[in-house]
């Protein structure tokens, strides 16, 4: 029997006071994320047992028990608060799948402060960009990433520390560096956690939009009730689940489901930090007994390429469900997984903005394959007509997907821009910028972004952003940016330039450019294809039409063409 | 010496490292390793391809494939001498 038993059940006359209950947490008492994952785990028990089980690429592991994470997480938070950083201050967390990434940030929270997590390959001006909107005031990083943060240090007058976790003891340390070690550090036994509430923003996680810079999502202490309750009944992670979340803490998956939830859970979790192989995906499986896998439709796809018979060398019998997240999960992936692993992958929905699951399939309830799912017990979910901001009377019409704002994890605001959060509102309910229909059962079906935001390999790129970062190469004119299908990503970032007067097209260029924005930006955001071209279509007004663009890459019908220039 | 290892490695090098990293050797591991991700590997097999003159195959670049600067000289000697 599954944890969350029966759907229908569960949903009837539900509150969110299961979950409060489940964790002792009271209206208006203190709540701390980093205290609920590791003293409170210890406290019931459970100090001994395994916490993480951590994996590098040469094969080197690390294993932490609850009362090692609790000593390490005090550790760092002391450490921070000797700096100086304070409640409320944002400190950055821009490294590899390392311990430190997933202890340092409980030892953030444990302290009041806000951690702020970014993918370790960000390039120097999409770390800027999110450093210095947040007036982050330190970085915990790698020696190997410490440099992009050295490049636009001089930019950042905020930042008070940098603090490298791997620092040699040799090479001297720059401007505003410190070196700290978690090894040599003597752990502290007991530290003061800070008395955060509910409303105590949390986390900071930047997003990007279709329009404009990415914008940071403020969450809060309180996120961590319904983050515990999807990942017990979504998840369905139990006590003696050996867990792997597979995504990067830079995302929040990795830090809802990849840090939060299962730690808050008392459960035994692996991290593996190394590149993806099938080979070494299907290893780590068989090597951990790992028996919930929580995995993205992209390395699935991944994984369905490199083929059925690979799957014959491993022993994954330890599998006992899997879930997935970040883009719609195509209905052949889910077939494969119950052909190849006896079991559905289930496709879980939701955003950054909402902090958890929402939208899920769930143990127990039948799996349509390509189908998101039904609505989190508690959150009510719908179709809204885009005329009329309203919902439809009626199901089986395509319309915005939109959600009753009032789950315990909704983000509280995007971060110094109130006024981008009340544009995520029509008539009360918020939009997610998805499409989708309900069939008659109550069953969500994605049918696209209402946007032009770039969802590839899960993640969202704005073309804006990209756009923004090509005019910056010195051959570019003009730009253009729209996603191209791909069978493994889903979409991929595709741009069309024209050039400035004196360059020429040119394979070369090409890769210079590609690379250009890839440094600027990052790997996800560098244009997989780049199309040279005279011009770009346009608007007699000098818009830039790029649905035009984009139809001509899906292959869909290009619409109304009685604005465009020269036609 | 191996001349086009050298220019893999050096590309790789200036390319996907930074400055003051550790040095990779023609056996670093470069996907597994997380040094090159899987949407760098496109701009490193545009590279290749720019390169050399030839046009390795999707199929064919796979992250086994590019995890190496050895493994990524198997398969460039593979479509040159095609």
């Amino acid at each position: 029997m599954s944890n969350i038993d029966s759907y229908e059940e569960r949903a009837k006359g539900f509150s969110w006071s299961v979950s409060e209950n489940e964790l002792g947490y009271r209206d208006g008492e203190i709540i701390n994320i980093g205290w609920y994952c590791t003293d409170r785990v210890c406290e019931q028990g459970k100090a001994s047992k395994l916490a993480l089980v951590w994996e590098g690429h040469t094969g080197a592991e690390k294993r932490y028990t609850y009362n090692d994470i609790r000593l390490a997480s005090n550790t760092i938070g002391a450490f921070l608060r000797g700096l100086g950083i304070q409640a409320g201050e944002r400190v950055c967390l821009f490294m590899d799948k390392i311990p430190e990434l997933y202890l340092g940030f409980l030892g953030i929270l444990k302290i009041g402060a806000i951690a702020q997590p970014l993918f370790s390959a960000f390039g120097d001006e999409s770390l800027f960009f999110r450093l210095s909107n947040a007036e982050t005031s330190a970085v915990i990083t790698q020696r190997k990433h410490a440099l992009k943060v050295r490049k636009i240090l001089d930019r950042l007058p905020h930042i008070k520390h940098i603090v490298i976790v791997d620092h040699d003891g040799v090479s001297p340390l720059k401007d505003r560096e410190v070196a700290f070690s978690l090894e040599k550090a003597g752990p502290v036994e007991r530290l003061d956690i800070h008395p955060t509430t509910a409303e105590t923003p949390s986390v900071l996680h930047y997003t990007s939009g279709t329009t404009g810079m990415p914008k940071g999502v403020k969450h809060v202490h309180y996120s961590l009730i319904s983050q515990y309750l999807t990942a017990k009944w979504v998840l369905d992670l139990r006590d003696d689940d050996i867990y792997w979340c597979t995504a990067d803490p830079g995302w929040v998956t990795g830090t809802s489901y990849g840090i939060i939830a299962p730690f808050a859970l008392g459960v035994t979790q692996c991290v593996m930090d190394a590149g993806f192989s099938a080979e070494a995906w299907y290893r780590f499986i068989e090597k951990r007994r790992i028996s919930m896998w929580y995995s993205a439709p992209t390395a699935i796809r991944s994984l369905m390429k490199a083929g059925d018979e690979i799957i014959g060398k491993f022993d994954l019998s330890s599998l006992r469900h899997l879930a997935s997240v970040g883009e719609p999960l195509n209905s052949e992936a889910v077939v494969w997984s119950q052909k190849v692993f006896g079991k559905p992958f289930y496709d879980t929905y939701w955003q950054t903005e909402t902090g958890c699951i929402v939208i899920s399939n769930y143990p127990g309830m039948e799996v349509r394959p390509g189908s998101m799912g039904k609505p989190f017990p508690g959150i009510t979910g719908t179709i809204l007509d885009p005329n009329r901001n309203e919902p439809y009377p009626f199901r089986g019409k395509i319309g915005l997907v939109a959600l009753k704002f009032d789950w315990p994890s909704r983000m509280r605001t995007y971060w110094n821009n109130e006024e981008a959060f009340r544009k995520k509102f029509r008539n009360g309910w918020y939009i997610t910028g998805d499409r989708a229909r309900i069939d008659k059962d109550g069953y969500f079906w994605f049918a696209g972004r209402d946007d032009d935001i770039i969802n590839t390999a899960g993640h969202l790129v704005s073309p804006f952003e990209v756009e923004s970062a090509l005019l910056e190469h010195p051959a570019v004119a003009e730009s253009a940016v729209v996603s191209k299908p791909d069978p493994i990503n889903l979409e991929v970032v595709k741009a069309f330039v024209t050039l400035k007067p004196g360059f020429t097209a040119s394979k070369d260029l090409d890769l210079e450019i590609m690379n250009f924005v890839r440094k600027k930006l990052s790997p996800l955001a560098m244009p997989q294809e780049i199309e040279f071209v005279d011009s770009l279509p346009k608007t007699r007004s000098g818009k830039i039409m790029r649905r035009i663009l984009h139809a001509r890459e899906w292959d869909e019908e290009i619409g109304d063409t009685s604005t465009l220039e020269n036609d | 010496m191996d001349e086009l290892k050298d220019i893999v490695l050096k590309y790789v090098t200036e390319e996907y490292l930074e400055a003051d990293s550790d040095p990779i050797t023609y056996d670093s591991p470069l996907i597994s390793g997380g040094i090159v991700d899987s949407f760098s590997m496109v701009s490193l097999k545009r590279f290749l391809e720019n390169k050399y003159n030839i046009r390795i195959p999707d199929g064919k670049a796979t992250p086994e494939a590019f995890d190496s600067v050895n493994k990524i000289a198997v398969l460039v000697r593979e479509f040159v001498k095609a």
